[in-house]
């Protein structure tokens, strides 16, 4: 699966996001409490810009009168209808199993090792190639030796 | 489908490939209004301001019921900047025609006199910061509903234009709407040849369902075919159709899901019942497949295809429906999803642009 480089760990505080494209998908990159999520950036209802969306918790009541309000910051609101996703899994909270957004693998790397992999000279016999500098490392992300790097992993084209 | 080929699909047959029959302007601030007011009434506005029947507004899960990422860059409110609207809805869908439905409220107001010139301000404001710099906009006439003899003033005023292309009233007004003291405003709107188009909400003085005062939002959504079912059933019962044979009568968000039963109920009951109102000649099932319309948002959402394709063939009115996104609000539907993307495209032509087309002479 190529990976690619999306963003700094500092550049992306806890509770604060990015939106990203990536190989023509556009992604939300989510820092939830030092914990990083990747979610497609399309509600599977109406095609709304999900993760342009409110985060918030998720409030339950076994009975009526009763409230629970739990996972501050781990519900993603679409900023059309509302629809609730967990920020964790990119499964609906109305109907988990069937409703769901494609949520991507995401690592925290150090930039000396994906130096070390984009310098690697390209193995012929290799499948796919562990580590794509995203579009947006060219740019705007010289990768250093000394910093961290959020990294998501896509599945490969085609 | 994508969006470009149902650009595609809905491209070939009319240089119009998409009229969105729902699109709410919103005033910047309540200050917005006054230089189209004369003197008198902007004294009112100012010293006291608008007062209709309280109750029927329920808090919406978002201010202004937008969808979040509708307020524009600007500050301003959603809905009230031009430019954001031109690129976050016209120019982002490609929309040919969008008819602005403003609901600032002006027809509900108490002090009719005052009702009136807001209404008649608001349709100046429509001309001058809408209409005027963006062609591809048309509106409805907002009107004082609740006089007859107001309301057709104001359609006598600006009827002819052709930009405005039908006249609102809401689905909640302080009398069923084929009551006698409407049809000064249905006279108007024939004389003009334009239809009435009922929107969702609005605030009439009762109750909004009734069963009486619900406590959720969600219930005043989920719930408003119970202010359309009586409206249009009035209309039809109180002859007004028979009156005004020419009069077109669109339902505005209000869904269609449950208009078959409805006709289903009053043909029914008009076999049985027909002597009390001998005005009726023929099934009221008649009188809505030949004066009713009705725009899609917000789509029914039937669990299976099958269900929506039977839905649509038990209204019998695919010339009738007409596509609306509601935009900025919160329930807005996207034209590139909200239509099943499995309807025969020559369906899908009329519903994204045909029948607006015919109805409104687009």
């Amino acid at each position: 699966m190529p990976r690619y480089v999306v963003a700094t760990v500092e550049e992306i505080p806890p509770g604060q996001r990015k939106i990203v494209e990536v190989s023509g998908i556009s992604l939300g990159i989510f820092n939830v409490g030092g914990e990083f999520f990747a979610l497609r950036n399309r509600c599977p209802h109406q095609g709304g810009p999900l993760c342009q969306g409110r985060l918030a918790g998720i409030l339950q009541a076994r009975e009526p009168g009763e409230y629970i309000y739990s996972r501050p910051g781990e519900i993603l609101r679409c900023p059309w209808h509302g629809w609730e996703f967990d920020i964790r899994t990119g499964q609906s909270w109305f109907d988990p199993r069937r409703v769901r957004t494609r949520r991507y693998p995401v690592q925290i790397e150090p930039g000396a090792a994906l130096l070390a992999a984009a310098d690697a000279p390209p193995d012929p016999e290799a499948p796919a190639p562990g580590l794509q500098k995203g579009p947006y490392v060219a740019e705007t992300y010289p990768v250093s030796l000394d910093r961290q790097y959020v990294v998501v992993e896509l599945p490969a084209a085609g | 489908m994508t969006l470009t080929a149902m650009q595609e699909s809905t491209g070939s047959r009319t240089a119009l490939r998409l009229v969105d029959c729902d699109i709410h302007n919103a005033l910047a601030s309540d200050q917005a209004l006054l230089k189209y007011l004369p003197a008198r009434w902007r004294r009112h506005h100012e010293l006291f301001g608008m007062r209709g029947h309280a109750g029927a507004y329920y808090p919406r899960a978002n201010p202004h019921a937008a969808r979040t990422d509708a307020w524009p860059p600007s500050g301003l409110p959603p809905g009230a900047d031009l430019d954001f609207l031109r690129a976050q809805l016209l120019d982002y869908w490609h929309i040919d025609i969008g008819i602005l439905n403003p609901l600032i409220g002006a027809g509900g107001v108490l002090n009719l006199e005052y009702g009136a010139a807001l209404a008649r301000a608001i349709n100046d404001w429509q001309i001058a910061e809408w209409l005027e710099p963006e062609p591809r906009l048309r509106a409805s006439i907002v009107v004082a509903y609740e006089d007859g003899d107001l309301a057709a003033a104001e359609i006598d005023r600006l009827g002819d234009d052709p930009r405005f292309v039908q006249v609102l009233v809401v689905a909640r007004t302080a009398e069923p709407l084929g009551r006698r003291k409407y049809w000064k405003m249905y006279e108007a709107a024939v004389r003009h040849g334009l239809p009435i188009g009922m929107h969702f909400g609005g605030s009439g003085g009762a109750p909004i369902t009734g069963a009486g005062w619900p406590s959720f939002y969600i219930e005043d959504h989920a719930g408003m075919p119970q202010s359309f079912q009586p409206q249009l059933t009035s209309m039809i019962v109180e002859g007004v159709f028979e009156h005004f044979p020419s009069l077109q009568f669109v339902l505005i968000e209000g869904g269609f899901a449950w208009l078959p039963s409805l006709m289903w109920r009053l043909d029914r009951a008009w076999k049985l019942l027909r002597e009390e109102a001998p005005h009726l000649r023929r099934l009221p099932s008649e009188y809505i497949r030949e004066h009713v319309w009705i725009t899609t948002q917000p789509m029914e959402e039937p669990p299976r295809p099958r269900q929506f394709a039977e839905l649509l063939a038990q209204l019998g009115m695919n010339d009738r429906l007409m596509f609306a996104t509601d935009y900025p609000h919160w329930d807005f539907d996207a034209p590139d999803e909200a239509i099943p993307s499995w309807l025969e495209p020559e369906l899908r032509q009329r519903i994204f642009a045909e029948n607006a087309r015919t109805l409104y002479r687009l």
